[in-house]
């Protein structure tokens, strides 16, 4: 009993093991069945959480889960209109390479001490190269529909994704430097003492708004708002291929937020989560469901940023943050591990020099556009001088 | 036939399929999504390599950026319409020849080299340990840290000379581009 | 296993298809293709000496980094150079960019 409580899966797992292996199968054969029903376990919890995570915050209402199932039902059976024109394969393609790519980032996640996917040991790496498969997706969809806005919607998009990956990449380099690892695990746990939202603010702060980018949701869903350019990439897309880009989104919102929460909140870290796994897999989305929280807020409070705000919100201010924060966190490390100071406090120290810099530029570029526009003349000026 | 030359033959057939079709396409935009394919192909193939930290560059700088350049490109010098240009010249077949009398050429070659017929080694370090030296070795002095040095800097000059060849035109009546 | 001549035999003959794709398409951005499938050949070649030869040392994966980069930049200043003739000659057909200077 208390090897159950202690942790269920690998009981289980054990349990169902020395069940098969008694029924005369094969060993390699057990191994195989016992990882496709843990994938298959995975799915459907995944799938799940889609289900009750689609909502989003506008439909708030006492029956709100059923919405869900009635939008999902309505999109199944709406027709597949297909353009005239349309490129057929990259066309059917790109909602599938869409989804792929969001749902390959759930293999590298640690769930709890026990459960993780693939523990494959670049898993920052993987993150980022199967995260950027979306960005071809949608690409695909808005070249091979036939559409001028779709096409520019689809232009746009990937101008901000593959703009905002440099900031992000930079960012996920920080919690790498700081566990000495790119294993999601090893970065898991090596925030025992102190969660890297404590050590390196900047780099959370950094890596959150450049992936909320990447999703093309909150502030910057400029992409697919019905005023701006109709729906963007995916106009010509109607039934469950709309469905499929619908979810990849939605899905992708969520995931950001649990690789937010691995990597700067600690994952599946907590009180007795090493003895008891279940709860490291509570504390994990307890975390992730915080992080999302603050994703739909940012949602609700923002208003929309056009595209040349981004671009340069994302060249100008953004990246160089990033890379600050990553030579500051670089130096900061050195600094501790070589002279032996404590290690929150150069930290902090970095990240504050980091939030010092970054004031003082703001304030001078704030007054040198300050003066620039009062020597210019106003309109009533130019108007009574003209 | 053990799972791992299953694997290398179902990756290399399919890396080559994709690749003749990436040549021979009419489309450059199913070239373009056949060349993805390729790139995929060769992944899977550092992956039987027991290269996986190449793997993952593999995809992360292929496919995620050159792919989606080359996709970008295409679509920016052909419009969102397929136009089905002669895409080969008029002497393929001379390069046919010329590509096939290169492999029979090679495949002599292989066959006078008797220690090509070696089956692997065993990998005597672990994953992690073998990506920790490669981290190492490229930043030790002793060891590759010129080439990683010169490599930055050339990727900083493609980067600085593509923006400034891409520019555009600003006065349409001068020379225009500095191409 | 899989002995290294497989590996080998497959790297020259996507080498080959590539060099095929080289001479023989018109358009620039083919060529490029191309060229980066002869350029994934070389890596391969480079991998699987690596690996069957020297797996204790650590240069075959550095070659083949150091490939990489090489490759990305190429493919970056090429697509520019393309960008930059279609502006002015509308035309990516490499047989119609036959002058000097215009």
């Amino acid at each position: 009993m208390t090897a159950f409580l202690q942790d269920p899966f690998t009981w289980i797992a054990e349990l169902l093991r020395t069940w098969l292996t008694g029924l005369g199968l094969a060993s390699d054969f057990v191994t195989f069945l016992l990882q496709l029903l843990g994938a298959l376990v995975l799915a459907t919890v995944m799938l799940l959480l889609t289900f009750l995570l689609i909502l989003g915050p506008n439909r708030v209402g006492p029956f709100g889960v059923f919405q869900t199932v009635a939008d999902l039902l309505k999109l199944v059976t709406k027709e597949l209109i297909t353009p005239t024109g349309a490129d057929l394969i990259p066309y059917n393609l790109a909602p599938l390479l869409a989804v792929m790519s969001v749902v390959g980032l759930w293999a590298v996640i640690p769930l709890a001490p026990t459960l993780l996917g693939a523990n494959i040991n670049v898993g920052v790496l993987y993150i980022i190269s199967i995260g950027a498969i979306g960005t071809l997706g949608i690409m695909l969809a808005g070249m091979s529909s036939n559409n001028k806005y779709a096409l520019l919607g689809a232009f746009r998009t990937v101008a901000l994704m593959v703009s905002y990956a440099v900031p992000m990449v930079l960012a996920l380099l920080v919690p790498v430097l700081l566990a000495g690892s790119m294993d999601m695990q090893t970065i898991v746990d090596a925030q025992s003492p102190l969660p890297f939202l404590l050590l390196t603010p900047v780099a959370a702060f950094v890596f959150f708004i450049s992936s909320l980018a990447e999703v093309g949701r909150a502030p910057f869903d400029l992409l697919e708002a019905e005023s701006e350019i109709v729906a963007g990439f995916h106009i010509e897309y109607s039934g469950l291929k709309f469905g499929m880009f619908f979810v990849a989104e939605f899905l992708h919102a969520f995931t950001i937020s649990a690789i937010t929460a691995t990597l700067f909140l600690g994952g599946w870290q907590g009180p007795w989560a090493e003895q008891y796994p279940f709860l490291g897999l509570i504390y994990f989305l307890i975390k992730t469901s915080i992080v999302y929280f603050v994703v739909i807020w940012i949602r609700g409070s923002f208003p929309r940023i056009r595209i040349d705000q981004m671009n340069a919100f994302n060249w100008k201010f953004i990246t160089p943050v990033a890379l600050l924060s990553l030579s500051m966190s670089a130096v900061a490390e050195k600094l501790a591990v070589e002279l032996g100071w404590s290690r929150l406090l150069v930290h902090l120290a970095a990240s504050g020099f980091i939030v010092l810099i970054t004031l003082v530029a703001l304030g001078i570029y704030a007054r040198t556009t300050r003066r620039r526009s009062e020597q210019m003349p106003t309109a009533s000026e130019s108007l009574t001088s003209a | 036939m053990t799972l791992y030359q299953i694997a290398f033959l179902v990756a290399a057939f399919l890396t080559l399929v994709a690749a003749l079709m990436t040549v021979s396409s009419p489309s450059m935009v199913h070239s373009a999504l056949w060349l993805i394919l390729t790139l995929g192909g060769i992944a899977v193939l550092f992956l039987l390599l027991n290269a996986g930290f190449l793997a993952v560059v593999q995809v992360a700088v292929y496919i995620d950026a050159i792919a989606i350049m080359i996709i970008i490109v295409v679509m920016l010098t052909q419009g969102a319409v397929r136009r089905q240009l002669q895409q080969v010249s008029r002497a393929w077949w001379g390069a046919a020849v010329a590509a096939i009398l290169l492999f029979v050429g090679l495949l002599m070659i292989f066959n006078q080299t008797p220690a090509l017929a070696t089956t692997a080694p065993p990998l005597l370090q672990s994953q992690e340990a073998m990506l920790k030296d490669l981290g190492q070795a490229l930043v030790d002095v002793n060891h590759y840290i010129l080439p990683f040095e010169v490599a930055s800097v050339l990727l900083l000059a493609a980067l600085i000379g593509s923006i400034i060849i891409a520019w555009p035109l600003r006065k349409p009546e001068s020379e225009g581009g500095e191409g | 296993m899989i002995p290294l001549s497989w590996y080998i035999i497959f790297a020259a003959l996507l080498f080959c298809i590539g060099l095929y794709g080289a001479l023989a398409r018109r358009n620039a951005l083919a060529i490029l293709m191309a060229i980066e499938i002869m350029l994934n050949a070389v890596n391969i070649t480079l991998v699987a000496f690596w690996r069957y030869i020297t797996p204790e040392y650590v240069s075959g994966q550095a070659f083949a980094l150091i490939v990489f980069a090489v490759a990305a930049s190429e493919a970056a200043v090429g697509l520019a150079l393309i960008i930059s003739l279609y502006r002015k000659r509308k035309t990516v057909a490499v047989e119609e960019i036959d002058m000097l200077k215009w």
